[in-house]
């Protein structure tokens, strides 16, 4: 295995549609040392992200926040005004592991492992967030959802790269949550993940996105249970719907963290859960 | 092999490593400095832990290679020549360790800690401490040395 | 030795100084297994089976023998054969020979110059597996047309027409039961089961081994036995034990796992085939493979009782998995199972099941927790039944001196019932119950134990003492023999050292399990300084030219023992050991013996847990330990192993299980998904050191680092289902199983 840490992203492409063998991207690296201490994944090449100029910047753009693909969660969470704006999506990757994984671990890198159960990812999908992504092509903005396409696999195409996330502006009268159930108080992987962001218009809800994690082969958005909530103040026979929406849209596994029908009865739960956090924090 | 130049408890030291090895790797095995301990190798237990830069890290989920210019902090760096920092006593006064495998990451967890908070609530210091298992004493003389040691430093600060 | 009821006022027994070796284990200094270092050592990695059950047809190394920096491979050709019995077992855990008889059970190792070259190399072996059918469940193994494991494991105890997985078989008990039954007002039978767990230690298991060609041979190991380890070695390697010296490493933790024998015979073939040190290291994940977990357990249990609490009669059925060799501790289950009541009609059977797991190991207490579970739960239904308190139950019908136990003998002076009042006085008791939580109450039993113990005790010119143990410190026990030892010679607790020994240094030590250490080597320690003292007695009576028997002596000093004796100026440890090169040469006081008196140990915890309806989460609010210590040395390594029995059981309550998927292989083999208890988990949990003497130990000791994983199963499982309203039954209480129970009640 050969190490390299490029210092600009251009040089990052290169090495990586260069290499002829299987080639790793190296953000937090949380995810890709585990595999390579199981020997799941035996890359030919890691390249390190790490040392290009502007990869641990947080930087307001168009109202919103452009985040460095390097940007650990102690910086992520240090953000004052990022949190401010988006507190489930920063919540979401603070659940991620310990305070020594925080160190290190990054929204790119739990994007692009594309586990169903990564913690940030529906959040980001809630958030409307976007990738940027370089290849050698030039650089393409994808939403969120659209990387992961299955279990550990995702839809960028060889010698890609993201560079950044970027969260949209909040806009007045927002709020987002993400809740996740662990069967420990951390250290676990989600079981079920919900996020909600939404916006009110008076007490009603203006607009809403929802999304889930661990209960189907990607995070799922589902507009279903968005818009069970779109035009209430979620009032008992909103929420209910909220969750019938949320359970059924579920297509889990039964494995070591959880079964079927634990898991679809919990995403309904926790999407509940989920809105009443976001609703409260919309209304500041 | 790759060359590295780093700084490990404030010396300057060089080292050379497969790019696979991790810092944990290279610590124990390439500059015997054993005090970090492998629990898991894959960032559960915490018994690695180190500061890279004054962030605390597994150090087996970082590449040796990638040291290169950091400030690396392990449990050897802790105490002053002879003397202990207030948190190795306190783990001594309170008897926070039963059989002590967990104590060095503990210890380099719980100084970036303080550092970062020296007024921690118990839920806050147990949170902090989450990613460091102790199988042997229920945490409890954990917390209390923690909390202990956080309320000295703050009357010596 | 007996009991001293005349040793009351103590100077430092009791108190809590500073353990010795606490600077190097707060600085990184101190040595665990895999710390030590030998120059020109190779690495080594094993490998092992992906099959829960399998025919090893044949193993190609040619391929990785030529790998760069591969320097030996081994396989069970190259150990000893000829064994039998039970080395025989333990060389078929350590190498396996015609078959793989668990996902994880060891095929063959290499040597090589790094880490990464061995594990590399391990992927060129070829190994021609004939996969066979599996099981990995205890109920399931025991049914006509499970896979055999293998023939004729059977022990004599066996009845016949069982299953040929079915390896041993205990019952005791007295009375007539059915007659109890008869005469209960409310009778509950029930079936529980638990799931295998891990002792979890944070160390895994690690060892650095040298041998020549003459069969001599070091090791250095993390382990809770070295003389053992020295043993095991010596048959799997067709030498001789004397020929194996074997140093004990810091250990971390072990928990009745270390106790076993699995990677230093390994690691000493290669280091014989090399002609190099050999280092072998666990990862994780074969820590949780292919050590030893504990049995799993299926239990039908039956009590009665009447309205006013007494409890009629007991019947317990008990079946147990130890994995792929006999072993499962099912005779401690049964007999600890109703040892915390007196009854007049009891009956225990227990069976010994081989599955298609790893061999199980002892975990503290073992075979006890799961019993407690089970009786517990019963004991708590009636209660709720029958409108009772459980702590006024349990009193009623306590075990206390003299009372006959479950298994047959007449209770010598046990603290049940001491335990039990303290539970009854204890704030925790009297407040509240949480709103939406339960409140759980269990008792506790382990027998403790003794075993073969040899220490020496040396003095130095200076004063100072050297003392030379040979059971690992696996908690603290360093300190506690520097207390005794200073006690009884009258110096300062920091003029001692106590040092593990070396299996060349000392006589034959057992294991530090049984919760022996305190009080075996406790009262060897004792002992060996007893026997210096009458030395150091005899060298004042000829300084002083007074008869030995003249001389006593009392703080530090050698005194004329009174008048008669004569008027001389009371001499100390220093004084006399500052001359004794030239008094009579080298003072060395010894012990050895295997003591008998271990005394048994009770416990009472009491927990209050808040049940999530929504989602089957569990928290724990309070948690109280109350236990009978005998005596507590130093009550800060007491209140330790206290709490750490109890997070371990809190753990094993809740989360921790074994998960074998379809195919028999391990699905959870690391601390992510094996879910022990984190720091954010778990509460204070407040202890009470009770104490009632142990007759059998001069200061009344008790061991104490067992009893404490025995009750909490059951207490949280009584908070649990009291909170929810729903009795769970099998453990882990997992938030699914919560859920599922709710859903279904
Ligand atoms: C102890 C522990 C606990 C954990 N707990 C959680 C948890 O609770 N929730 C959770 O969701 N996850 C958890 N994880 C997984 C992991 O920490 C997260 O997925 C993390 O966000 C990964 O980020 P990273 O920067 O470390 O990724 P890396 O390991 O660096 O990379 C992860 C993947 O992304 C790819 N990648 C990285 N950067 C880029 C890029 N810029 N462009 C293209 N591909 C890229 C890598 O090649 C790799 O495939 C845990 C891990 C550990 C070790
Ligand atoms: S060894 Fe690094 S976290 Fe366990
Ligand atoms: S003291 Fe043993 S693991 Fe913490």
């Amino acid at each position: 295995m050969q190490y390299q840490a490029p210092d600009s992203f251009d040089a990052a492409v290169t090495l990586l549609n260069a290499e002829q063998g299987m080639a790793r991207v190296l953000a937090g690296g949380t995810d890709v040392l585990v595999q390579l201490r199981a020997g799941t994944v035996e890359p030919d090449l890691i390249v390190d992200i790490k040392r290009i100029p502007g990869v641990h910047d947080i930087t307001a753009e168009d109202g919103g926040w452009r985040i460095g693909a390097a940007v650990s969660g102690v910086e992520l969470n240090a953000h004052a005004d990022l949190c401010a704006d988006w507190p489930g999506v920063a919540e979401a990757h603070d659940l991620i592991g310990s305070t020594q994984v925080q160190g290190r671990a990054t929204l790119t890198g739990n994007l692009c492992t594309a586990s169903p159960a990564a913690d940030s990812v529906p959040a980001m999908v809630a958030a409307g967030a976007t990738a940027r992504v370089q290849g050698s092509n030039g650089t393409r903005d994808v939403a969120v959802e659209a990387v992961g396409t299955g279990p550990f696999k995702v839809s960028l195409a060889q010698g890609e790269v993201i560079t950044s996330i970027f969260l949209p502006a909040r806009g007045a009268n927002g709020g987002d949550a993400y809740l996740r159930f662990i069967p420990r108080t951390e250290m676990d992987i989600a079981v079920v993940g919900a996020a909600v962001s939404l916006t009110l218009d008076g007490d009603k809800v203006a607009s809403a996105r929802v999304s889930l994690g661990a209960v189907a082969p990607t995070v799922l958005l589902v507009e279903g249970a968005a818009n069970a909530i779109i035009g209430t103040s979620l009032d008992d026979a909103a929420m209910d719907k909220l969750a019938a929406t949320a359970s059924a849209a579920c297509n889990p596994i039964s494995d070591k963290r959880g079964t079927v029908e634990f898991r679809t009865k919990i995403a309904g739960v926790l999407a509940k859960r989920a809105a009443k956090i976001a609703y409260d924090r919309a209304k500041g | 092999m790759i060359h590295v130049t780093t700084t490990i408890n404030g010396d300057e030291t060089e080292f050379v490593c497969d790019p696979r090895e991790t810092l944990l790797d290279v610590l124990r095995d390439r500059l015997s400095l054993t005090g970090a301990k492998e629990g898991c190798g894959t960032g559960d237990c915490g018994a690695c832990s180190v500061t890279v830069d004054g962030t605390v890290v597994c150090s087996c989920l970082v590449l040796g290679a990638e040291a290169e210019g950091k400030e690396i902090g392990t449990v050897e760096g802790i105490a002053t020549g002879e003397d202990l920092h207030p948190i190795q006593q306190k783990f001594l006064d309170h008897a926070a360790l039963q059989c002590g495998i967990c104590t060095p990451g503990i210890l380099v967890a719980t100084k970036a800690l303080l550092e970062k908070h020296p007024d921690p609530t118990e839920t806050q210091v147990r949170y902090w401490l989450a990613g460091n298992l102790c199988r042997c004493t229920g945490y409890d003389k954990i917390i209390r040395a923690v909390m202990d040691a956080a309320k000295d430093m703050r009357s010596a600060a | 030795m007996a009991f001293d009821e005349a040793k009351k006022d103590f100077n430092l027994i009791g108190t809590r100084p500073a353990r010795p070796d606490g600077i190097d284990k707060v600085t990184g200094r101190a040595q665990f297994g895999a710390d030590k270092a030998a120059p020109g050592q190779l690495h080594a990695a094993i490998l092992r089976s992906p099959h829960a059950h399998a025919r090893i047809k044949s193993i190609d190394t040619s391929a990785a023998e030529k790998a760069k920096g591969v320097k030996g491979i081994v396989t069970r050709a190259d150990f000893a054969t000829g064994l039998k019995g039970e080395m025989w077992n333990k060389l078929e855990n350590v190498m396996a020979g015609e078959k793989a008889l668990y996902d994880g059970h060891a095929i063959a190792a290499v040597a090589a110059t790094s880490a990464l070259a061995a594990k590399d190399a391990l992927k060129l072996i070829k190994v021609d597996f004939e996969v066979l059918d599996h099981v990995t469940n205890v109920d399931e193994s025991m049914k006509d047309g499970a896979p055999v494991i293998r023939e004729g494991a059977a022990g004599p105890s066996t009845p016949e027409g069982m299953h040929p997985n079915v390896v041993g078989f205990y019952s005791s008990g007295h009375g007539d039961v059915d007659a109890g039954f008869a005469d209960a007002d409310l009778v509950i039978e029930d079936t529980f089961t638990t799931e295998a767990t891990h002792q979890g230690y944070i160390e895994p298991h690690a060892c650095l081994a040298q041998m020549g060609k003459d069969g001599k041979g070091e090791v250095w190991c993390c382990t809770q036995g070295h003389f053992n380890v020295a043993k095991v070695c010596g048959h799997l390697l067709g030498t001789e034990a004397s020929q194996i010296r074997v140093t004990a490493s810091e250990i971390g933790g072990g928990f009745g796992g270390k106790t076993e024998v699995f990677i230093e015979p390994v690691a000493l073939a290669l280091a014989k085939k090399t002609n190099r040190p050999v280092k072998l290291v666990m990862s994780r994940s074969e820590v949780f493979r292919a050590s030893g977990p504990t049995a799993s357990a299926s239990m039908d249990i039956k009590i009665g009782m009447k309205k006013d609490g007494t409890m009629t009669a007991g019947r317990g059925v008990f079946r147990l998995q130890g994995g792929a060799f006999p072993g499962a501790p099912g005779t401690f289950t049964a007999m600890c199972a109703f040892a915390p009541y007196a009854l007049e009609n009891v009956s225990q059977e227990a069976y010994d099941v081989m599955t298609n797991r790893p061999k199980q190991a002892a975990y503290r207490a073992p075979g006890s927790p799961m019993a407690a579970f089970a009786v517990e739960s019963v004991v708590d239904e009636l209660c709720n039944q029958l409108g009772l308190d459980p702590i006024e139950v349990r009193l009623k019908n306590a075990s206390r001196e003299g009372s006959k136990a479950s298994f047959g003998i007449n209770w010598p002076r046990i603290g049940l019932v001491e335990c039990l009042e303290a539970a009854k006085a204890h704030p925790h008791y009297s407040t509240a119950i949480p709103e939406n939580g339960g409140r759980g109450v269990s008792c506790g039993f382990w027998f403790n134990h003794g075993g073969e113990t040899a220490v020496s005790l040396a003095l130095a010119e200076d004063g100072t003492v050297s003392l030379s143990v040979g059971t690992p410190d696996i908690g603290g026990s360093r300190a506690s023999m520097c207390m005794m030892a200073a006690e009884e010679l009258g110096i300062k607790y920091d003029d001692i050292r106590t040092t593990i020994a070396d299996t060349a240094t000392l006589g034959y030590n057992e294991i530090s399990h049984g919760s022996r250490v305190t009080y075996a080597s406790g009262l060897a320690t004792i002992e060996a300084a007893r026997d210096t003292i009458k030395k150091l007695c005899k060298r004042a009576a000829a300084k002083w030219g007074i008869d030995e028997d003249a001389v006593y002596w009392e703080d530090g000093f050698a005194k004329p023992s009174g008048p008669n004796a004569g008027e001389f100026e009371p001499m100390s440890l220093a004084k006399i050991a500052s001359k004794m090169g030239a008094t009579g040469g080298p003072i060395v006081g010894h012990y050895e013996a295997t003591p008998e008196g271990a005394g048994v140990s009770f416990a009472v915890h009491i927990v209050d847990a808040e049940v999530d309806k929504e989602t089957g989460s569990t928290s724990v609010g309070r948690y109280t330990v109350i236990q009978d210590a005998g005596k507590a040395i130093h009550p800060s390594y007491v209140e330790g192993q206290f709490q750490g029995g109890a997070a371990q059981g809190i753990g094993w309550a809740l989360n921790e299980e074994y998960i074998y998927g379809e195919d028999g292989r391990l699905q959870n083999a690391g601390f992510l998904d094996y879910r022990i208890p984190v720091a954010s988990d778990l509460p204070m949990i407040d202890t009470v050191i009770v104490e009632v003497p142990n007759p059998g130990h001069p200061y009344g000791v008790r061991g104490v680092g067992e009893t404490s994983i025995c009750p909490p199963l059951a207490a949280i499982a009584n908070a649990v289902s009291n909170a929810a309203g729903v009795r769970m039954k099998s453990l882990p209480m997992s938030p699914p199983r919560i859920l599922k129970a709710l859903d279904e009640a």
